[in-house]
């Protein structure tokens, strides 16, 4: 199968100042894609010029034409002075039959919210509402930025495990940021160490014990992650496996 | 239908109800985007419209619709420079209104009568205004209703519309447009100072009673409405000027609703 997005040779100049340079980027359909790296290394710019909010300064970035992307900010801030409830929230930007609002909800494991006011849910629930929003629109593309930013360790363990989940049951590749590695990592096909360029990429035990992770990250990981890290019952290819870029 | 028009109350309240209408729903974007001080520098900006118009013998609308745009775009352009975006509104709305009151002075020939401008004439509507004033009014309900939920997305987060393909800087460059039509719209009825208070207060007392934002436009217009209305009868029988009276309805009505707010909020 071919890619659904694919960055070559990516440079992006932000607000005066280079957050990405050279980058290669792709991810297949299915697919679980972790960026981690540390702050200011690109992970969110990333993620913005694949969404299209970032033009490109050089380099490129392909889109498969029938790439549907659904999206679960960072943050999200609503202010009290707009009256949302979840039900509405979901139709935005285009309403959905109450059908489906009613099966994203309860996909996302939320179902009994639908008529909370959104500024009224705890954090948890707030990521599961951006979660059930971003499924409506039945992506083949699932971004999630930091999306378990502020939740304990259960509560994202329990998140990653439901876009495992969500990935399992639609197809739907993922591709997320996440500063908490050792869960994160676990939960992935591949990961990508950022550091305002690729510097490494591969499977999770590939990049964990590679030297330029190791050098940003330390080594303090990596018992974490073989204790984190569960089997899966669908059988990796070799091509999985990605060499570092550099 | 002639005969109606000829009634100057008549069309005092015409005029008052479509602006009402026209500034509810774009009112609650200006609340929930946090544009309040937007509004008013680009609302200031009209002044130097006036002058503008005078000058150049355009119409005022034309006039205050070129100045308002041209604020909207001084404020884009010098914000992230440096300036806290308030310290840029400040300085560009008091200058605005500052330099409009300058500029309507070196104007010879014509006599202005400033006043109306910065507080409204609303009695001295006459039927060309209505039309001007009705134009604008459903020009801009057309947009916003045609950009409702592209420009709702765009209000929660950018990136949120560009992950759903909706351009925000579209939606933000729209809104921009419907606020300089609204402000060369009401600055006959209510005037430039007070503009603001017509966009903001209706919408500010309707959150208190909506669940959606569908709600909360529809009953910012209600409650906009009423007080153009209630804001003219109580002019009309007390001789009280008609702009001013007109946002002090308004402001009761938020005064209403925060109360009802706090009761309800009360432990009992």
């Amino acid at each position: 199968m071919s890619d659904l997005v694919t960055a070559k040779d990516l440079t992006v100049r932000y607000g005066g100042q280079t957050a990405l340079t050279h980058v290669d980027f792709h991810i297949a359909p299915g697919e679980i894609v972790t960026i981690v790296g540390p702050n200011g290394s690109g992970k969110t710019t990333l993620l913005r010029a694949i969404l299209g909010a970032i033009p490109a300064t050089a380099g490129r970035i392909v889109r498969a034409p029938n790439l549907r992307i659904g999206y679960v900010p960072q943050r999200l801030h609503i202010d009290l002075t707009l009256p949302l409830t979840v039900r509405r929230f979901l139709d935005l930007p285009r309403r959905v039959r109450d059908k489906d609002a009613a099966a994203a909800l309860d996909q996302a494991g939320c179902a009994a919210l639908a008529d909370r006011q959104m500024t009224k849910l705890s954090g948890g629930q707030f990521q599961r509402v951006l979660l059930a929003r971003a499924l409506l629109s039945k992506p083949n593309l699932l971004i999630l930025d930091e999306a378990t930013q502020g939740l304990d360790q259960p509560g994202s363990a329990a998140f990653y495990q439901l876009i495992e989940d969500v990935r399992d049951r639609t197809g739907a590749a993922i591709l997320m940021v996440s500063h908490e590695l050792h869960v994160v990592m676990a939960a992935s096909d591949r990961v990508i160490c950022l550091n305002g360029h690729v510097c490494c990429d591969g499977r999770p035990e590939v990049v964990a014990s590679a030297p330029e992770y190791r050098a940003l990250f330390g080594t303090g990981t990596q018992g974490a992650l073989a204790l984190y890290r569960h089997e899966h019952t669908h059988s990796h290819d070799a091509d999985d496996i990605h060499e570092a870029a550099e | 239908m002639t005969g109606l028009l000829d009634d100057f109350m008549t069309r005092a309240a015409l005029a008052g109800v479509g602006t009402a209408l026209a500034a509810a729903p774009l009112g609650c974007f200006i609340v929930w985007r946090r544009m309040a001080y937007f509004g008013d520098a680009v609302a200031h900006a009209a002044v130097l419209g006036v002058a503008l118009a005078f000058g150049f013998s355009l119409s005022i609308f034309v006039g205050t619709l070129v100045a308002a745009l041209a604020m909207a775009l001084s404020v884009s352009a010098l914000s992230g420079r440096g300036h806290g975006v308030d310290t840029i509104l400040g300085v560009l709305a008091h200058g605005a209104l500052a330099a409009g009151l300058v500029a309507v002075s070196f104007i010879e020939g014509v006599r202005i009568d400033l006043e109306a401008f910065l507080f409204g004439d609303i009695l001295a509507v006459g039927r060309d205004d209505l039309v001007v004033i009705w134009g604008g009014a459903i020009a801009v309900l057309a947009v916003v209703f045609w950009r409702w939920s592209a420009m709702l997305t765009a209000t929660l987060n950018p990136d949120l519309a560009f992950a759903a393909g909706i351009d925000p800087r579209r939606e933000d460059r729209l809104l921009t447009l419907a606020l300089a039509i609204v402000v060369a719209v009401a600055i006959k009825v209510i005037g430039a100072l007070l503009i603001t208070a017509m966009l903001i207060i209706p919408a500010a007392a309707a959150r208190v009673f909506a669940g959606t934002p569908e709600r909360m436009a529809v009953i910012a217009a209600g409650i906009g409405c009423t007080s153009a209305l209630g804001g003219l009868y109580g002019a009309y029988y007390l001789d009280t000027p008609a702009g001013p009276s007109i946002v002090v309805v308004a402001a009761l009505f938020f005064v209403c609703a925060s109360l009802i707010d706090l009761a309800r909020r009360a432990p009992r």
